[in-house]
């Protein structure tokens, strides 16, 4: 029961929707289920979400209740949860300070305080991809010459500065990075790995359909 | 400047500046606004799943007086079984729902994966050698062929790579390391460009404005 019941589930679900492809949505019903099913797994997901935000508040309540050590520190993810989703939930219409529209809470503390604080994090990031770009482009073998001349050329091609350099080298230069480099070797790579990549999750999904892919289920 | 512009001001100088505390060591300030940050994002996906999903694909399809879509009350129950998880004892209950998103999403997958992805690119890669556009076009369709061709050797594990094959994903290898090379350059440009933004920021508008 625990585990041939969500077999079939994933067996009928799957089938239908790899099947309904070949079917036509305005004349059948199964080329309609299509879309239907689709909106279903978004909305459980969007269940999983708010199970994501339950389980968050749970770890740090706990954290806060038994004065974990930097108990302060869940307290404040706690109460920034709570500030910036109770009144995104209310109804616009009790106060203009609840919903996501403009002048909301919701909208200025993203606006003002959770926007500026994401552009900085990935901001800081440029310092610690350059110690990892030094520690990585050690010029140690053909691959790691071959990795840090291209990550050199590419970066002087997207600044001006650094576009004026490579011209004073050879004025096709740039274009020969924008078409070689981008356009060549870079599309046929990313080619190469999307075709792999989409394989795998093809043979994937026939295993999680036919029910020899259980992992997703866990233990017990 | 009124007194929330100039609030707004130091208030966004001063987590600015928090965070890029950490680059000269951790420190108490760096944590509080970090911590404050992972609040704000979940705070924020919660309010946006709860609109465009809850409300706008499942209550008021589900709630409107003309052609209401009743039967949305399954995913409904379904995403409620995925609450079962937090008590372990009922936590099996849970593998219904996610047994469907997951046999939905293999469905999807498996024809997309092929029909979408696979066969356009293997499409696209066959390209004719002698064409109109000139000896440019023929070398770069050259490269993309054996580009393709190598990575994808590279990545086939089942043979030991020996001989002609091993030749193959050496090639592959360093037409990889071109492509990793390129994506770190466009990475590194991306994450200094926002560095930019935020030094612009408490230059030019904090400082500016003293």
């Amino acid at each position: 029961m625990r585990t041939t019941v969500p077999v079939v589930i994933a067996f009928l679900s799957g089938l239908v929707l790899a099947v309904s492809i070949f079917f036509r949505p305005d004349k059948t019903i199964i080329g309609q289920l299509e879309p239907e099913l689709l909106v279903w797994v978004t909305i459980i997901g969007g269940f999983t979400l708010f199970l994501g935000a339950v389980s968050i508040t749970r770890v740090n309540f706990n954290a806060v209740q038994r004065r974990k050590k930097g108990w302060g520190y869940s307290l404040l993810t706690l109460i920034s949860v709570f500030v910036m989703a109770l009144p995104s939930l209310l109804p616009s219409t009790w106060s203009p300070l609840f919903g996501d529209a403009e002048g909301s809470i919701y909208d200025w503390l993203f606006q003002y305080l959770d926007k500026p604080m994401m552009a900085t994090m990935f901001g800081m990031l440029a310092f610690y991809i350059a110690s990892a770009a030094y520690r990585a482009f050690r010029a140690r073998s053909a691959e790691a010459t071959i990795l840090l001349l291209t990550a050199t050329l590419v970066m002087l091609w997207r600044v001006p500065m650094g576009e004026a350099f490579l011209r004073s080298i050879h004025t096709a230069l740039p274009e020969w990075i924008n078409t070689y480099v981008m356009n060549g070797v870079n599309m046929a790579v990313q080619r190469g790995i999307i075709i792999g990549a989409a394989l795998g999750a093809a043979s994937m999904s026939l295993r999680i359909i036919l029910g020899i892919e259980r992992t997703y289920m866990g233990k017990g | 400047m009124s007194g929330m512009e100039i609030f707004v001001l130091w208030l966004e100088a001063f987590i600015t500046l928090a965070i890029f505390s950490f680059l000269y060591k951790d420190n108490p300030v760096y944590h509080m606004v970090e911590s404050v940050f992972a609040g704000l994002s979940a705070g924020y996906y919660i309010g946006l799943y709860w609109k465009s999903i809850i409300l706008q694909q499942l209550w008021e399809p589900m709630t409107r007086a003309d052609n209401p879509k009743w039967w949305l009350f399954i995913p409904g129950i379904f995403g409620l079984m995925m609450f079962t998880r937090l008590w372990p004892k009922y936590s099996w209950i849970s593998r219904i729902a996610l047994a469907f998103v997951m046999g939905s999403t293999a469905g999807v997958f498996l024809i997309t994966q092929l029909h979408g992805l696979v066969l356009p690119q293997m499409q696209k890669t066959m390209l004719p050698l002698v064409n109109s556009k000139g000896l440019e076009a023929s070398f770069l369709a050259v490269i993309v062929v054996i580009g393709v061709i190598s990575t994808l050797i590279y990545f086939y594990f089942s043979k030991e790579h020996k001989g002609f094959l091993g030749v193959t994903a050496k090639v592959g290898i360093w037409f990889i390391m071109i492509s990793f090379g390129a994506h770190f350059g466009y990475t590194v440009m991306g994450r200094v460009s926002l560095l930019i933004g935020r030094v612009q920021f408490l230059i030019e508008d904090w400082i500016g404005s003293f």
